[in-house]
């Protein structure tokens, strides 16, 4: 619920639910018009009449060469403009109001097409490599968003998932830097669990606010691993230097053209992410544990006259779920970055929260999320590489904004657990 | 138990108000008490720092194999060392004291920020994006105004007020008409601000000429905030306009009838709807000001620091230690005051510490997360030290997504 939402509570909700409905798709359609104005001003008109964008389908390393796709840029951007412009004018004639989201979502992706034609008018763009980095930048996302909700569907809002990834990622170097990879990634694990128990003991034994001490947690783990790198790996340079995490290609599945190189040509941690999503799917709605851990997130105290012993699975699934984030900050470190830097997380466990939210506290919602985020990073990154002229700053924000629009609920409310965020003391 | 509990409820009639009204304000309860937790949560997060300093020296770690009483004296003298610094850096000195208060001013301004957040029910984090937009809106009027010194420093800082203003309000927007969380909106809002800066700050006009990295060229001379004890010492006037606004915004929130609206939303909106307050508006308008209190922090870092110049950085940690300060002190504005000059002197001590320890200065921010803990969870030190003390009830100070 909003605060708008509930401003007045003598008018029927059926007809106060309708009205926003139908202002959302109000909003929505002129959004939808001024991206088609956008699409048809700069990405169609704003290339030479002949210029023609290629986007490339595999993989220098694939087996299954030369798939590429070349069209006329401006024929194709122009068809996109039109297609988003039907839609936003759709939308204004307010019928099938429940289709607003998925109007926007197709408007975004025709958007996205044709920014890319654009960017790619008389040269050529591995659309392949961009939806590889798609995968590859939604994991940390995706891993941050499961360990969000397997804390608040018992209840307990984690905001230190920043701190844990952070220090997962610190351990994670160091101990794969000393002992190998599996060290790493275990060591990690153990320090998000430990944070993830710091944040549960805080919140259930001293009742302290949940969203301040996950606050706290992360600038603890901000200062402490930015002053034991400076202390440690400064001096011990060895110590930042972990084996890299080879990729492993399964095989057949990994020869696929454009499937192959996005899903099955990926290091360990990529697999272990795709697995847990089903896993916490089957852990939470087919299992007596998750019946258990959703009862002490909605209503804890029937589930403790049910004789659940709800602080018990709060604090099992706080913990955990820190397992989850120090898995995610070994990724960081040991796969996608290699090296530990200060601050390297740079605000990807908040983004994670929001993936949380977005993919509305389900595991397989988590994952999908993840990957819109993680489009938004890749789009951004590769987008900047082909020179547009669009300042790269603008490129960079791009996954702050679309978090930004994501929980501004442009695409709809989603519901928490009804106990998230409160404490919950036995009678 | 009831032997503390009962002089006191009498001394403090109405009943109903007076656990919550003494923990939030300390009113109604004597200094030496309302001190000694804070004191204790100092002195503690003191003691593990002294720990982690003495475990995080390799050279030390490798010896305390060989020779573990030489490695043990190393330890003390190491930490000694280090502690002397942070002493002699924030106190020990005119020119250290100086320094504490210089380092003090900002945070009293955006500490006030997220303390009047809090007061409101609105966990503010986005002080750090608030400040660079501040500093910003005061390069602008403070590079291209030019007036007598009287009415540009004014003008400059209401620039600051305005820019902050702009980006907390539109947080505070977000969370009255969509409902999005201002803990995410003004995250993200952070990033967003200093990718703006790294852009704003290169294009002609603002940027500093013959330079090719985000610094804006330096403010007019009239623009800048003048110092107290003359040049050898840095602090600035900017100490007493941010004394001032912690006095400014006490007013505000105890004795004006939009800080009443703020303070009766921050603790049930839905009350305060049944009153006929307009919920939207009192959300918009309470991030709105904490986000001017911040943007005024980021123009006295333009207008009080050498070499007067914007730049991405131009915050430093401030905006994130605003908001320790915030809950070391209660979300009260003295309080606040407080806390900014026991932060300042740490981050004073924390440079010299640096500079003379060779421990980094990052140390300081775990010491504040630690104080932080202590004092919000004043059971856990009331365990260490067996204090008596009332029980504590659970302070909700924010709201979840769900509401």
């Amino acid at each position: 619920m909003t605060v708008m939402d509930k401003v007045d509570t003598t008018t029927p909700e059926v007809v106060l639910r309708t009205s926003a409905e139908e202002r959302r798709a109000t909003i929505i359609g002129v959004v939808l018009m001024a991206l088609a104005a956008v699409v048809m001003g700069i990405f169609a008109f704003g290339v030479p009449p002949d210029a023609s964008s290629t986007f490339n389908m595999s993989l220098p390393t694939d087996s299954i060469q030369g798939v590429a796709w070349t069209f006329n840029s401006r024929i194709f951007s122009a068809v996109a403009g039109v297609l988003i412009f039907a839609l936003g004018a759709d939308r204004l004639r307010r019928r099938n109001l429940k289709r607003t989201n998925l109007a926007l979502g197709i408007g975004l992706l025709l958007f996205v097409l044709a920014l890319l034609a654009w960017a790619a008018a008389d040269s050529s763009f591995s659309l392949v490599g961009m939806l590889r980095s798609t995968v590859i930048s939604s994991i940390v996302i995706t891993l941050g968003a499961l360990t969000g909700l397997t804390c608040e569907r018992a209840g307990v809002i984690n905001i230190g998932i920043e701190g844990q990834l952070l220090t997962g990622a610190f351990v994670a170097v160091i101990l794969s830097s000393a002992f190998g990879t599996w060290a790493g990634v275990a060591g990690a694990m153990l320090v998000g669990a430990l944070l993830g128990a710091l944040l549960a003991w805080l919140a259930i034994r001293f009742s302290v606010d949940q969203i301040i001490a996950g606050v706290v947690i992360n600038i603890l783990a901000v200062g402490l691993t930015s002053f034991l790198a400076s202390r440690v790996l400064a001096e011990a340079q060895d110590l930042n230097a972990p084996a890299r995490v080879t990729s492993i290609r399964i095989p057949l599945l990994a020869d696929i053209p454009v499937i192959g190189p996005m899903f099955f040509d990926h290091t360990f941690f990529v697999y272990v992410t795709f697995i847990l999503v089903v896993a916490l799917h089957i852990g939470f709605f087919r299992t007596r544990w998750g019946l258990r851990a959703r009862a002490v997130g909605e209503h804890p105290k029937a589930a403790d006259t049910l004789g659940i012993d709800v602080l018990k699975v709060r604090y099992r699934n706080v913990i955990g779920a820190g397992l989850i984030a120090g898995f995610g900050g070994a990724f960081l470190a040991l796969a996608q970055i290699s090296r530990f830097e200060e601050n390297m997380t740079g605000g990807i466990g908040f983004i994670g929260l929001a993936a949380m939210i977005f993919g509305r506290w389900l595991p397989f919602g988590a994952l999908a999320a993840g990957l819109v985020f993680g489009f938004s990073g890749a789009l951004a990154q590769k987008v900047g590489i082909l020179g547009t002229g669009i300042p790269s700053e603008f490129m960079l924000m791009l996954p702050y904004v679309a978090t930004v629009i994501v929980v501004a609920g442009l695409v709809g409310h989603a519901r928490a657990p009804a106990a998230d965020g409160q404490p919950y003391i036995k009678q | 138990m009831t032997d503390t509990r009962a002089p006191e409820s009498e001394a403090t009639p109405p009943p109903e108000r007076s656990p919550l009204m003494d923990r939030a304000t300390g009113i109604g309860t004597s200094v030496a008490r309302s001190l000694l937790l804070p004191t204790l949560a100092v002195v503690t997060a003191l003691i593990i720092g002294a720990f982690i300093i003495a475990f995080s020296d390799i050279e030390i770690l490798r010896l305390l194999f060989d020779d573990p009483g030489a490695a043990f004296g190393q330890m003390v003298a190491e930490v000694s060392a280090a502690y002397r610094a942070l002493f002699r850096g924030s106190v020990g000195s005119v020119n250290a004291l100086s320094e504490s208060l210089f380092a003090a001013t900002p945070l009293i301004l955006a500490g006030l920020g997220v303390a009047l957040g809090f007061r409101a029910g609105l966990f503010n984090i986005g002080a750090q994006g608030q400040m660079l937009m501040g500093g910003l809106a005061a390069t602008y009027v403070g590079i291209y105004v030019s007036l007598p010194g009287i009415v540009h420093i004014p003008l400059t800082l209401l620039a600051g007020l305005a820019g902050g203003m702009i980006w907390g309000g539109l947080a505070g927007l977000l969370k009255a008409r969509t409902g999005a969380h201002e803990v995410i909106t003004t995250i993200m809002g952070n990033f967003i601000a200093v990718f703006f800066m790294q852009w704003i700050l290169t294009t002609p006009g603002l940027q500093d000429p013959g330079r090719n990295n985000p610094v804006s060229a330096e403010l007019a001379e009239t623009a800048r905030l003048p110092r107290l004890f003359g040049a050898d010492y840095r602090v600035t006037i900017g100490l007493l306009i941010a004394i001032a606004f912690v006095f400014v915004v006490h007013w505000l929130l105890y004795r004006s009838s939009i800080g009443f609206e703020f303070r009766a939303v921050g603790s049930n909106p839905s009350a305060g709807r049944y009153a006929g307050m307009n919920v939207a508006v009192v959300v918009t308008l309470a991030m709105a000001l904490a986000g001017g209190l911040a943007g005024m922090a980021g123009a006295n870092q333009v207008m009080g620091l050498e070499p007067y110049k914007a730049s991405p950085a131009l915050a430093g940690a401030v905006g994130f230690d605003a908001i320790t300060v915030a809950l070391l002190g209660r979300s009260n504005p003295i309080g606040v005051l407080w806390a900014s000059l026991l932060f300042g002197a740490l981050a004073a001590g924390g440079r010299e510490m640096q500079g003379a320890a060779q421990v980094p200065i990052d140390l300081v921010v775990v010491l504040q997360a630690l104080i932080v803990i202590f004092v919000a969870a004043p059971g856990m030190i009331r365990t260490i030290y067996r204090v008596k003390g009332p029980d504590e009830k659970p302070t909700q100070l924010t709201t979840g997504w769900g509401s």
